[in-house]
């Protein structure tokens, strides 16, 4: 039995009907295409109107499959499969092709657009007929949420969904929750303190009855797919046992071993062997830093032991695993900052008084190894000026050429912080000012009026080679001034290195474990970059603050609360589609040479060792379509992508070669295609 | 399609995730190209498989073009690397075949690319309208060498065909 194919060409007001004749079209198809039972052009298919004209074809003509000439499939492609399904077809014998951003925007000649879209539609209307119908599958969803990263963006979606009563796990590498805005004094442009709105959002986290708090481990393996993920979580060991273990902190205050604090005060300060890395940390609890510790390098010591008064000390913890299911998955991994010595033109490291802004952070920070005075490396010596340098490690073609989006309102805030702590004269050496969101162009009006000096130019080298008697003893900032167009040396006691936020450096392995990926530079990639930014092309995987590209607090809070939100939706549904499009394999055809095992990156082939036959978990199948286009027994068919359909598209678009060649028409039939 | 000027007929398999977007863009953007492409949106360049570029030279287009994501970027992590590799196998077949390496290309356009696209499109029309027609079906029945050819390809390269991950 033929199919009855409905042609639908929309005018798109004059989108389209400026440039392809739609009447002509749509008299064409009526005429020439196999059958075609209605074709018809309109001014809006997309209206409500357009979508009742298909409706009421299907109900009267009887069509059984739909072609929409219109915009791209990725503008209405639901639209249109929601109204075959309301005409009571299956929604996946609607085909949609592209006549409007890949014919009349882009072509201006009048005839050829034409003729594109006639064998575009014939593409489409010789593809559609071979399409099936198809049903998404339904799989119950898990009401537990896998939270990667503690810092604000993983805090922020951890409270908000266990505030709406949803079970959280929330997994951080480090000993305590908080990540880089725990190591901030003051946030811009409110200069509200840090620590005054992070520390109370960081405890509720610690004392929330539906979250789980997992400090110091990290996700070891991770398999399954959207609504039923088992997760494998490594718990280091700490050699202090939660349970008995108080905070009281008397360990860390008779531990005998002092070392310089890399991580949390970034070489700043001092810790001990046993520690926690801020007083205010979240849980509460230390830790053995073995590799540092008296007892593991030399087998005595235990004063931490001795003193505790609760024998929470314990030597002999092992690591620890814990099996966990999760519906759904959050990825909030944060950044990394710009290691600023791959520019040793700055001489951080070399010149003493150069600092990165996370040091300087540190420094302003009242519990910060300064106890927030702005002095030298010396310790005691105030600046009397300061430089502060933007875009280092971004846009800069040698390292990031993306904006770190960060650095300008916080070097503002740097500015602010050293005038009024210090009274020092602060130079701003900026490439453009970006100061866009609320409040920040105001924060930047504010330091001009505070008198804050902006030099337009990106700084060449920071040196403390002195050419005139003023530069003794100073650093020395050598930037082209290009508002003035004059090359000028600025002296000054200090200079801040305003680096770049780069992705984590195991992104991309992290960005693999999960199945999501990564943009050239690392940044994780959501699935729209406008209109979906925090799911990703992983159904049941999100992510969340920086970890997706640089942004700061209150961009990274929106989106930890966006992505709490998308998966807030899919537990109180509970159950959630699966797309149709996959791929399966048909086991009297496979060969079982194995061939597609390796080729899918979402190990969603299996081996049937018994039957010698590969098998497709279409729950965690992406309908990509790779194993498809390598079976060499042709075995496995992708739903809505067969071979069978994409060659009927093939001979559809080529129907005037087609017909003029001739041979070809009588094979106009494709190759068989498995069902 | 006049004798006198030869109009290239091509075909372009885009990917779902950026070279359509690319496509999309390009016509968002109302950048112009030539009307001779026509395109095809698969899910993934990695699903084109070669046949499908053969057939389409078979059935009488002049050229096709596959587009996907940029190495690196693919939505579906690694399989453009997968597109890269039977590509590499394609045009040494092809050239077995005698169709100059114009004819067929691999091209990478993420979603922001809507220009490169473009002009990826224009530069591969000029270069198509200059080599002429390819005219392979009129070859294929004045000789059914090239058929039987074709046939037995799948079978001769299977081992070349297995893609290791």
């Amino acid at each position: 039995m033929s199919e009855k194919v409905g042609v639908y060409i929309c005018h798109c007001g004059s989108n389209i009907a400026g440039v392809v004749d739609v009447e002509e079209v749509a008299k064409w198809a009526g005429e020439n295409l196999d059958n075609v039972a209605v074709s018809r052009d309109y001014k809006f298919m997309c209206s409500s109107l357009g979508q009742e004209l298909i409706e009421d074809d299907i109900k009267n003509e009887g069509l059984t499959r739909v072609v929409v000439a219109a915009c791209s499939p990725h503008l209405h492609e639901k639209t249109f499969r929601r109204a075959c399904s309301n005409g009571g077809l299956n929604p996946y014998l609607c085909q949609m092709t592209s006549i409007r951003e890949q014919v009349s925007w882009v072509i201006e000649d009048k005839e050829a657009a034409t003729e594109k879209a006639k064998a575009m539609i014939s593409g489409a209307v010789r593809r559609v007929q071979l399409h099936e119908e198809l049903q998404p599958t339904e799989v119950p969803v898990n009401p537990h949420t896998l939270i990667v990263g503690g810092g604000i963006a993983g805090i922020q979606a951890a409270l908000e969904l266990a505030d709406a009563g949803y079970p959280v796990y929330l997994v951080e590498r480090e000993p305590s929750i908080g990540g880089h805005m725990a190591q901030f004094d003051k946030t811009f442009p409110t200069l509200d303190c840090a620590a005054c709105i992070l520390t109370p959002k960081m405890s509720d986290v610690g004392n929330h009855p539906n979250i789980t708090l997992m400090t110091y481990s990290e996700v070891e393996d991770i398999s399954g797919f959207v609504g039923n993920f088992d997760v494998r979580i490594k718990k280091k060991a700490r050699y202090v046992d939660e349970d008995t273990c108080t905070g009281c902190g008397i360990c860390i205050e008779k531990c005998p071993k002092k070392i310089v604090d890399d991580v949390f005060e970034v070489g700043m300060g001092l810790r001990k062997a046993i520690y926690r890395p801020f007083p205010q940390a979240v849980p509460n609890f230390p830790v053995i830093d073995t590799e540092n510790c008296t007892y593991f390098e030399r087998g005595k010591c235990k004063a931490c032991e001795i003193f505790c008064p609760t024998e929470a000390i314990d030597f002999e913890q092992q690591d620890t695993y814990v099996d966990v299911k999760a519906g759904n998955v959050i990825l909030a991994t944060g950044y990394d900052l710009f290691d600023v010595k791959r520019m040793p033109q700055y001489g951080h490291g070399r010149l003493a008084n150069v600092f990165t802004s996370l040091e300087f952070e540190r420094m302003c920070n009242a519990s910060g190894p300064t106890e927030g005075k702005i002095v030298l490396r010396d310790g005691v010596t105030q600046p009397e000026s300061v430089a502060i340098v933007h875009c280092v490690g971004s846009r800069d073609e040698n390292y990031n050429t993306y904006c770190s989006s960060i650095c300008c309102m916080g070097a503002l805030k740097f500015g602010h912080l050293v005038m009024e702590k210090t009274g020092a004269e602060v130079y701003s050496c900026y490439i453009d000012m970006r100061t866009y969101h609320k409040g920040y162009e105001e924060f930047y009006n504010r330091l001009l009026e505070e008198g804050m000096h902006f030099i337009r130019g990106k700084v060449a080298e920071v040196t403390d080679a002195a050419r005139i008697e003023e530069e003794e003893g100073k650093l020395i900032v050598q930037v082209e001034d290009t508002l003035l167009g004059i090359q000028r040396r600025v002296p000054v006691d200090m200079v801040i290195l305003m680096a770049a936020l780069e992705p984590r450096a195991d992104a991309r392995e992290v960005g693999l474990q999960f199945g999501i990926a990564c943009s050239m530079e690392g940044w994780f990639t959501e699935r729209h970059p406008k209109l979906d930014p925090v799911a990703t092309m992983t159904d049941g995987i999100f992510i969340a603050g920086a970890a997706q590209g640089p942004k700061d607090i209150p961009a990274t809070v929106a989106q930890g609360a966006a992505a709490a939100a998308r998966v807030q939706g899919m537990v109180t549904i509970g159950t959630v589609k699966i797309e149709p499009v996959v791929a399966t394999i048909n086991e009297e055809k496979c060969s079982g040479c194995r061939i597609c095992n390796t080729l899918c990156p979402f190990n969603a082939i299996e081996f049937k060792e018994e039957e010698q036959v590969s098998f497709i978990n279409t729950a965690l199948c992406k309908g990509c379509g790779t194993c498809v286009a390598a079976c060499p027994a042709q075995a496995i068919s992708g739903a809505h992508y067969s071979n069978g359909q994409i060659l009927a598209e093939l001979e559809g678009l080529l129907y005037d070669v087609v017909a003029s060649n001739g041979s070809h028409a009588a094979q106009a039939e494709p190759e068989a295609v498995p069902a | 399609m006049t004798e006198e000027k030869f109009e290239p007929r091509i075909v372009a398999f885009l990917c779902n995730w950026c070279s359509y977007r690319a496509a999309d863009l390009a016509g968002t953007a109302r950048i112009k190209y030539q009307p001779n492409v026509r395109m095809i949106r698969v899910m993934c360049s990695g699903r084109v498989d070669p046949d499908f570029v053969l057939k389409a030279l078979s059935l009488g287009a002049d050229g096709v073009m596959i587009a996907g994501c940029h190495p690196g970027e693919c939505h579906y992590l690694e399989q453009n690397y997968k597109a890269m590799r039977r590509f590499a196998m394609l045009k040494h077949t092809l050239e077995v075949f005698g169709v100059e390496d114009e004819r067929v290309r691999l091209q990478w356009a993420s979603a922001a690319e809507g220009v490169q696209l473009a002009e990826a499109i224009n530069d591969m029309v000029d270069k198509v309208r200059a080599l002429g027609p390819l005219n392979w079906p009129a070859k294929w029945s004045e000789n059914g060498r090239v058929k039987a050819a074709l046939e037995r390809l799948p079978e001769e390269h299977a081992e070349a065909m297995e893609v290791p991950a």
